[in-house]
């Protein structure tokens, strides 16, 4: 489904610009695009290096295994191929409390080491276990407590009460989190009669 | 409550810092050795998402530079505004899941036009704040691991983004009426 919407994005990109005769359009917009993807990228290299490093210590130091130890029944329900030892436990949780802290750059290095913790435990490597789903689930839909940014703008536009939104956004998320859990569940079960997936 | 909220936010990370050094020195582990160890990882993790990110920008800066992207969506408006969802919110539904910054661009935009304490600019704020850009989470998360086969984790997030919307245009016509 990724590769169809990146099809039909290019190829429907292509024909508006043809159409209106400003084909020069698609050109500029690819080497705009790449170089985007690049900058996004050296703009995570310098939260990613630090992030994984404090997370070493951590996982060094124990506190990793002590905090999945801890909250393992909420892992257990959400993740129940994951065993309870597995140190994707303990990244898994860090990447959770960070979204909900609303540490936005603090949450994508632990979500990213989680996701190559739950690659150990995956036996087909190019395609996404049904753990790996519920992990991209609950961050796509991520649990906000306190949307910083548009309060911000909020406050730049003079508004009367820029965090009243915070409330509608606590519910709207917590909709769209349990929606994502649900969803999951459903096509996991789908799923299920394929080969015996891991992980 | 806000203001104890953003506390915690300000505190966080930097208890967070000291914490983690502090409590592996206690356990006599070598703090300072085992953050340059896994802080290795982080450049290598990062260069290994610049293929992904990089093919997933140029479809999305293609779809929006030629204008495919405002044709979808005068299509669609006009539907949506007869079932009473204002159609000037609703690029944010598309949008949302596909830029990150494009759609806080409209948000911010939006505000700006209809005034932040309208229902439009609340509707806007609820959507951009409640929700994460879904392609670009996918992307980076399954592009740091190899995976290409997305599974159904796409459509999960396109459902849950999609509920995320109706549910936060319906609690701000209940809280703001």
């Amino acid at each position: 489904m990724v590769n169809l919407i990146w099809l039909f994005m290019i190829v429907a990109g292509f024909v508006v610009a043809a159409v209106q005769g400003r084909i020069e359009l698609v050109t500029q917009a690819v080497f705009d695009g790449a170089k985007t993807g690049v900058t996004v990228c050296f703009g995570l290299i310098s939260i990613l290096v630090f992030w994984l490093g404090m997370m070493r210590i951590a996982e060094d130091a124990g506190l990793l295994e002590r905090l999945s130890r801890m909250l393992y029944p909420i892992v257990r329900f959400l993740f129940p191929s994951v065993p309870a030892n597995h140190p994707a436990v303990g990244y898994i949780m860090s990447n959770m409390s960070a979204n909900i802290l609303g540490l936005g750059n603090a949450a994508t290095p632990m979500g990213i080491k989680a996701m190559q913790e739950l690659q150990k435990l995956n036996p087909y490597k190019d395609a996404a276990s049904p753990a790996m789903c519920t992990l991209l689930a609950l961050n796509t839909s991520s649990i906000t407590l306190i949307p910083t940014t548009l309060i911000a703008i909020r406050m730049n536009a003079a508004s009367l009460n820029p965090a009243e939104i915070v409330g509608t956004t606590l519910f709207a998320t917590a909709v769209s989190t349990a929606a994502a859990i649900l969803v999951d569940r459903w096509y996991r079960r789908k799923a299920a009669p394929l080969p015996p997936l891991k992980g | 409550m806000y203001s104890i909220i953003t506390a915690i936010s300000a505190w966080a990370i930097p208890i967070i810092i000291v914490f983690i050094p502090l409590y592996a020195s206690y356990r006599k582990v070598p703090a300072y050795e085992s953050f340059v160890e896994g802080a290795k990882d982080g450049f290598q993790t990062a260069v290994s998402i610049i293929p992904h990110l990089v093919g997933m920008m140029v479809a999305i800066t293609v779809f929006r530079a030629s204008g495919a992207l405002d044709l979808v969506m005068d299509v669609i408006k006009p539907l949506l505004a007869r079932i009473g969802i204002p159609g000037e919110v609703f690029p944010l539904a598309i949008l949302r899941p596909i830029t990150g910054a494009g759609s806080l661009a409209f948000t911010t935009d939006l505000i700006h036009q209809f005034g932040p304490d309208s229902m439009i600019g609340r509707i806007a704020s609820t959507i951009q704040g409640s929700t994460d850009t879904t392609l670009y989470v996918i992307t980076v998360y399954f592009g740091a691991v190899g995976i290409r086969k997305a599974g159904y984790a796409l459509k999960v997030g396109l459902i849950s983004d999609a509920v995320g919307f109706v549910s936060a245009i319906l609690i701000c016509y209940l809280v703001f009426r």
